[in-house]
């Protein structure tokens, strides 16, 4: 997310390239250049569409020539069937493309990476037989001339093409623009980079992910609508073909993927590229322009892996940052835990509770018969050897496994089989054992995402998250970047992050695994200030050591079985618990010395 | 909507025979993404080199001329992929094994934006560089098999289709053996299964990968030569191919060389009998459909994990 100084620039910085290109329009002569330049306009709309799916959420799509093509066929269909002026019909694009990127969004976000990206490659190259078996392969949009022919968009000037496409372009950057500063940036970014933690934060992917193909479609839509005026025939293979699809791709990554200017960076490079090819060497050798071209987007790539606009914002940006990712910062001490001013009262009775529930994954039973009461207020540790199910059933708990049996009850209401973000809302927060951090974003950034849940608004949001890291007493790194962390700062971080909404309930995952002797001191002091302050705690641990003076209740899971529960000192004295750990020898010996 | 018998059974049989190509060169295209993870949009490009190398070996320069008009198309179908071997050897020497490996893991999402836009880079140079050398004008390998059929009781199986049958079937199961069996091939599965432990082992990863490149491009171009001589091609026929080579890998489950066997001949099997029910123009959205579909139902493939797709 922007600072709002930074959210002002690039708006002037959008006014300005819009003034630059009505004076280049101004400027250039024939009405050729023109066209070429209103094309170049509408590609960087369909590339900016493109950007906001699969360069801001991480989701390539190799097919959305299906919402240009869709969009094209919109205008020339309406025009010639029910005579609807484009002045309707684009607009209406918009509608098609968000339709379309519903319907096809629905199934296909089961899938993730390559999947999606080759399942999205399919829908454009389905269409083209269809459009073509309709008896569309030459769609030519009537003429019109006199009064009507500004009534439908066909101007003697090629100017006003340029006008319109630099107006979708503005309106595309706009949205952009929008989306990077706003919750849904966020939530994309956060999707981009660690799916299952931004679920867990209670980001609700699915609905994110629906709303940027929705509005990725029906940019895309709405540039291809204008791409027909200035088309005037239209034909599946130019429209659906692969060539369509891997353009809007071709110009984001070129130009700078999931940036607000790299779609349109590459299309004003590598269209006029293209043009100028073909009209300067394709007639003296048909072929020699696609392979310049082709060279070109090699040669670039050798040399900017990330794309154009990242590797000049890497040259610019070197030595005028003074802390680089990844450099490491003097340690900061551990900063006190601060106490919540107004703990929160515990109501008592149960907070959590199982029943009977069971999860098998083919043949192996991972829980079978879990019966678990969790007090509210209290600090409830299960511990168990590797393997045992203590990760299965925190996934069980917060929504990532729907269990086989049983049921899971959340103050008093159902939460079985509920979605992770859903979860979250009620008030469960959750650690990962191995931390899941958004490392590209910044430490206060990671916990904002976190806040979402329970803030009204973005300024809410930003002061819980100062709130939580203040708790765990982090704040000193709040501009710092994830990815240079030391193990003790991600796994305060990440408390920071569940706890940042306030939530009634944390499941701590082996919070405290691989940290060394004195950070764990710190880390247990935040876990004790959870409970302070009226949270209640459920922790699973593969060591006992520790366990045994942080926790008030204590059950040991093995073999996906709660063996043993109670006060931790009587658990440890429990024979089966002594078997689960150290294995039968010992519990005939600890039975000797015990006589 | 209604067929008979026959008609049922000869769209199956020539679904089989046209679909053992497919597979042949889902097989390679399947090699080259189970080692690289590489989505590689050229791959119909090196096939369209293929028919070109079987097409100049069997008529043109007359190389194999000798062999005459039965075993000529056969060897230079089997010879394209050598050819095309080392033209991918050269290609992934100096283009790929930048922006693949290890060395591009560091970049932002893996190097999978590089890469996907230098398969896209090559693809353009391959399919118009074709152009200038070879011309515009679709050709076809002419061999008297391809006109004539074996009689079945009232089905029909063209000759040239079934010999290719044949040739794909053993090249397939050659490369089965070879990724089984030898050394050589058990390093590789080995990298595509996990880099990381295999780097560990010791195994060459750059090598690994220039291996599957190079042996996944010769062998969708043996497929190639084998397509040549029973339809007309052109530079720009790759692309086609392309999208069936990658419907055919997803259903047998990304990375599993057998799996994109059976996907390949699926395709196949669905692209032949589709006219049955629904128009004759609509052939390739039901693949598309039944591409879908299966991913829907069955995420992870016929063949795949499920743990390769999260």
């Amino acid at each position: 997310m922007r600072t709002r100084a930074e959210a002002n620039r690039q708006r002037w910085a959008i006014a300005g390239v819009a003034i630059a290109v009505l004076l280049l329009s101004l400027v250039l002569q024939s009405a050729y250049f023109e066209q070429v330049l209103a094309e170049v306009l509408l590609w960087a709309v369909l590339s900016l569409g493109w950007n906001i799916l699969c360069g801001y959420g991480g989701y390539s799509s190799f097919g959305h020539a299906v919402f240009w093509g869709l969009g094209a066929y919109t205008v020339g269909l309406a025009m010639i069937d029910l005579n609807l002026t484009p002045w309707v019909s684009i607009p209406f694009c918009a509608v098609v493309g968000a339709v379309a990127g519903a319907l096809i969004g629905y199934p296909t976000f089961r899938l993730r990476g390559h999947y999606f990206g080759l399942a999205m490659l399919a829908y454009p190259l389905a269409m083209l037989p269809i459009f073509n078996w309709l008896g569309y392969q030459e769609l030519a949009l009537p003429m019109k001339r006199g009064e009507a022919a500004i009534a439908y968009m066909q101007f003697d000037d090629p100017r006003i093409y340029v006008v319109l496409a630099l107006a979708l372009m503005v309106g595309a950057l706009a949205i952009s623009l929008w989306v990077e500063n706003s919750r849904f940036g966020m939530a994309l970014t956060a999707i981009k980079q660690n799916e299952p933690a931004a679920e867990a934060a209670g980001i609700d992917t699915w609905k994110w992910k629906m709303l940027a193909l929705m509005l990725s479609g029906a940019m895309s839509s709405v540039a291809g609508g204008l791409y027909a005026v200035l088309l005037l025939v239209l034909t599946p293979d130019t429209l659906f073909g692969i060539l369509a699809s891997a353009q809007a791709l071709i110009l984001a990554l070129f130009g700078g993927v999931g940036s607000l200017w790299g779609p349109v960076i590459g299309a004003f490079v590598l269209v006029p590229l293209a043009e100028g090819l073909n009209a300067q060497l394709g007639n003296v050798l048909p072929g020699i322009q696609g392979v310049v071209y082709g060279v070109a987007i090699i040669a670039i790539i050798l040399l900017a892996p990330e794309g154009v606009y990242w590797r000049v914002l890497d040259r610019l940006g070197r030595g005028k940052k003074p802390a680089p990712r990844g450099e490491t910062v003097p340690a900061v001490p551990a900063a006190p835990v601060i106490a919540l001013p107004h703990p929160r009262e515990a109501a008592g009775g149960d907070l959590l509770v199982l029943k009977n529930v069971g999860i098998a994954f083919g043949g192996l039973r991972a829980l079978d018969q879990i019966d678990l009461a969790v007090p509210e207020g209290s600090l409830y540790g299960i511990i168990g050897p590797n393997g045992a199910g203590k990760t299965t059933l925190f996934n069980v708990i917060n929504g990532f496994l729907t269990p086989g049996s049983g049921s899971i009850t959340f103050d008093g209401e159902a939460i079985t089989g509920m979605r992770p973000s859903r979860v979250c809302r009620r008030g469960i927060g959750r650690t990962f054992q191995v931390v899941r951090s958004f490392s590209r974003m910044s430490v206060l950034e990671n916990v904002i995402v976190g806040a979402y849940v329970g803030a009204p608004d973005d300024t809410a949001a930003r002061n819980m998250a100062l709130a939580a890291l203040d708790r765990v007493g982090l704040s000193a790194r709040a501009d710092a970047i994830a990815g240079g962390l030391t193990t003790r700062e991600l796994r305060l971080m990440e408390l920071a992050r569940a706890l940042a909404p306030n939530p009634r309930l944390m499941l701590l995952d082996e919070t405290l695994a691989g940290l060394g002797h004195d950070d764990l001191d710190g880390i247990l002091g935040a876990i004790r200030q959870l409970r302070a302050d009226g949270i209640t705690v459920l922790i699973i641990e593969h060591t006992m050591q520790a366990m045994v003076n942080l926790v008030d209740h204590f059950t040991v899971l093995d073999h996906g079985r709660l063996i043993a529960g109670g006060k931790p000192h009587d658990v440890v004295r429990d024979p089966r618990v002594i078997e689960a750990y150290l294995g039968k020898k010992w519990v005939e010996r600890v039975a000797a010395t015990a006589n | 909507m209604s067929f008979t018998l026959v008609d049922f059974l000869q769209a199956l049989s020539t679904g089989i025979l046209v679909g053992s190509t497919y597979a042949l060169m889902c097989v390679g295209l399947g090699i080259i993404f189970g080692a690289m993870r590489v989505i590689n949009f050229a791959q119909g490009d090196f096939l369209m080199l293929g028919m070109y190398a079987a097409f100049y070996l069997t008529t043109g320069y007359g190389v194999l001329m000798f062999m005459g008009p039965y075993a000529g198309p056969i060897a230079g179908a089997f010879l394209a992929g050598p050819i095309v071997f080392c033209v991918g050897w050269l290609v992934h020497r100096f283009i790929m094994s930048r922006v693949t490996g290890a060395g591009a893991e560091a970049s932002q999402g893996g190097g999978a934006y590089g890469q996907i836009l230098t398969t896209l880079g090559l693809s353009l140079i391959l399919q118009n560089g074709a152009l200038i050398v070879f011309g515009s004008s679709p050709t076809a390998i002419r061999t008297p098999l391809s006109h004539s059929s074996f009689e079945i009781g009232e089905v029909l199986l063209n000759r040239g289709r079934c010999v290719s049958f044949v040739v794909a079937v053993l090249v397939a199961a050659a490369v089965y053996l070879f990724l089984g069996h030898t050394r050589l091939g058990k390093g590789l599965r080995a990298a595509a299964d996990n880099p990381q432990a295999a780097i560990y082992m010791g195994i060459d990863d750059t090598r690994a990968h220039r291996l599957a490149w190079s042996l996944g491009v010769g062998i969708t171009a043996v497929a190639g030569g084998l397509v040549a001589s029973n339809q007309s091609f052109q530079p720009y026929t790759g692309f086609d191919f392309v999208i069936v080579m990658y419907a055919g890998v997803v259903l047998g489950g990304l990375g599993s060389a057998l799996g994109a066997f059976w996907g390949g001949l699926l395709i196949g099997i669905v692209q032949q009998m589709s006219p049955l029910v629904f128009p004759y123009q609509l052939q390739n959205t039901c693949i598309f459909v039944v591409f879908l579909l299966i991913i829907f139902l069955r995420p992870q493939g016929l063949f795949g994990r499920l743990s390769e797709r999260t």
